[in-house]
């Protein structure tokens, strides 16, 4: 019993996690390569026919896949690059000797919690385009105000500041982890060299957790690819995402086409399994980093 | 893990004494200075704004929306039995559902991760590095990706519109795995399994005596994530599940696209119902909460 136990017993452990897996998560992204290559409506009654490679050729051809890449990507670069810029300011902040340090972090991080259903129906109303608690705001010191969905900038903005209030906590606390690990003794002989705290944030801080950095870019990435809820919620539901398509992205078309309008499984796996191909590249991207920082610990 | 987290920034934290009475230049980087104080307060009101925002909305009539500036009205309540006693979005068999299902996910995930973690971290076996590595890869896939034909499949199960099909797909978590994994390396002595070994326990008992009291901190941590973003999720109840068993979000979401230009106020009290569990479990939890992203980020 003992020797068939040692030698097997590892197995038995690890095979459910595997087995689950395979089922709903390996299966659906193969079948999603096959389900690609065939003319194939939820409403064709099983009558599904091969056509090869033509649902791609469709969906490349299509100016709506292209809008949706360019607002997929727009917004992602939007919101980013000021959410990772003010998680380091914030991170920097909270590295410090602070009184009711738990509570000051938790502040930071409730937004990552809510629920992003709700987050999207608050925040549509405090960017809505008439009588918003932004363009309320605005009135009250004098600038025009803003009908935000009726142009692409000001509605990627209005999604962008979704996606920023959400993750700039969550970011934060990860960069100050990192912080937490730099030597003091770096930021003192700096110090006595006379950089100022400014040159040492940029000297030292932000150059030794670029790992880190670099890590919440691409896991950013990944999550902003597949960016759904908030675009979709800021438009009201509506998976055209705007009158003009505007704030429309990737996950949303794929809803649209699949789920509404033709019903079209074959375009939508296609439109699909070039998302996965994209955010795959990022993912092993991702993996040779991690594996890379591993390594350099050791 | 939690605990490491937590005094980790306590011993190698700012200032220890000995550093400021030095008073070197560099030491003054770790005082927090009234303005630190400022700007992160301003930082949390931003924060938390939104949500006592909805909570101003969902206490005055739908009329008084446009009325500036807003005050907190006394119609909270009506508003919140509105919502929850709205036959359209069910929400009271929603928040059932919810805590079904998210219960029923955080007990799986914490089960089989901490078991395939345990055979990760202290077992050997042939194929346990390239099996690590798959799991890590895991990670990396969006299941978002495999909707549509996740959706096929629940067509073919029969499973469209019940509540298992929310449920069976999230069992277990790559995640996980990986986070319990790296845990009980750190936490499990090899010597207390050899010892264990020698005194004849089983791997099963191994596990259930040694290893589960272990990693009870990561086990915990773990827990709390997963049911909160089971709760939160939202893309895929909707478009697997429908108004006779729905999720809370599908709820929020049917009583979002009714009443979204009638009744404001009714609305806003169900994002409320939507999120008020969330923020229970996450002023209980807190500050487990804060030491798992920190520690599992550091890990990563």
């Amino acid at each position: 019993m003992s020797r068939w136990d040692i030698k097997y017993s590892p197995y038995v452990l690890v095979a459910p996690f595997f087995i689950l897996f395979g089922i709903f998560g390996l299966f659906p992204i193969l079948y999603t390569a096959y389900t690609s290559l065939f003319r194939w409506t939820l409403l064709d009654g099983g009558n599904h026919q091969f056509v090869g490679l033509a649902n791609y050729q469709r969906v490349l051809t299509d100016d709506r896949f292209w809008n949706a890449v360019f607002n997929t990507v727009g917004m992602f670069i939007l919101a980013t690059v000021p959410q990772l810029l003010l998680a380091l300011v914030i991170a920097n902040l909270l590295n410090r000797r602070l009184r009711a340090r738990t509570v000051l972090r938790m502040g930071i991080l409730i937004p990552n919690i809510t629920s992003v259903l709700a987050v999207g129906i608050v925040f549509g109303l405090i960017f809505a385009d008439r009588y918003g608690l932004i363009n309320w705001l605005l009135d009250l010191v004098g600038l025009p105000t803003i009908e935000w969905r009726q142009h692409r900038w000001s509605a990627w903005l209005a999604v962008a500041t979704m996606v920023d209030w959400r993750w700039t906590g969550y970011n934060a606390l990860i960069y100050l982890a990192a912080m937490q690990a730099i030597p003091r003794d770096l930021y003192e002989s700096a110090a006595i060299d006379g950089a100022t705290r400014w040159r040492q944030f940029w000297g030292i801080t932000v150059p030794l957790i670029r790992p880190t950095i670099i890590f919440t870019v691409i896991i950013s990435t990944i999550g902003a690819m597949q960016l759904f809820t908030e675009p979709y919620m800021f438009s009201y539901g509506q998976s055209r995402g705007g009158i003009g398509n505007e704030v429309q992205t990737i996950a949303m078309l794929i809803y649209q086409t699949t789920f509404e309008r033709t019903f079209n499984v074959g375009l939508g796996s296609a439109m699909s399994w070039l998302l996965f191909l994209f955010i795959m590249i990022f993912a092993l991207i991702n993996f040779l980093l991690i594996r890379r920082s591993v390594r350099g610990e050791s | 893990m939690t605990t490491v987290s937590m005094t980790r920034p306590a011993s190698a934290g700012p200032g220890s004494p000995q550093r400021s009475r030095r008073r070197l230049p560099g030491a003054r980087l770790w005082e927090a200075s009234p303005l630190t104080y400022l700007a992160l307060i301003m930082a949390i009101v931003l924060s938390i704004f939104p949500i006592i925002w909805s909570f101003i909305i969902a206490s005055r009539k739908s009329d008084a929306i446009y009325e500036y500036p807003p005050r907190f009205g006394d119609l909270l309540g009506t508003n919140l039995s509105n919502a929850l006693n709205n036959d359209d979005a069910a929400f009271v068999l929603g928040l059932a559902n919810s805590l079904i299902v998210s219960t029923v996910v955080t007990i799986s995930v914490v089960f089989f991760s901490s078991l395939s973690g345990f055979a990760f971290a202290k077992l050997r076996f042939r194929g346990r590095n390239a099996l690590l590595l798959i799991t890590i890869l895991t990670m990396m896939v969006p299941t978002q990706l495999g909707i549509i034909p996740l959706y096929l499949l629940m067509r073919e199960l029969g499973w469209v519109g019940e509540i298992q099909a929310v449920i069976v797909p999230f069992l277990v978590s790559g995640f996980g795995v990986f986070m319990m994994r790296q845990y009980a390396s750190s936490a499990v002595p090899d010597e207390l399994i050899e010892a264990a070994r020698v005194d004849g326990c089983s791997t099963w008992r191994i596990y259930w005596s040694v290893i589960l009291p272990a990693l009870r901190p990561a086990i915990s941590v773990l827990g709390v994530l997963t049911f909160m973003q089971t709760w939160n999720e939202f893309l895929w109840p909707f478009i697997v599940l429908n108004a006779d068993t729905p999720t809370v979000q599908v709820s929020l979401r049917i009583l979002a696209a009714g009443y979204y230009n009638t009744d404001y106020a009714q609305v806003f009290a169900g994002t409320i119902i939507a999120t008020v569990p969330l923020l229970i479990v996450f002023f209980i939890f807190g500050k487990q909460i804060i030491g798992g992203i920190m520690e599992g980020s550091v890990k990563a």
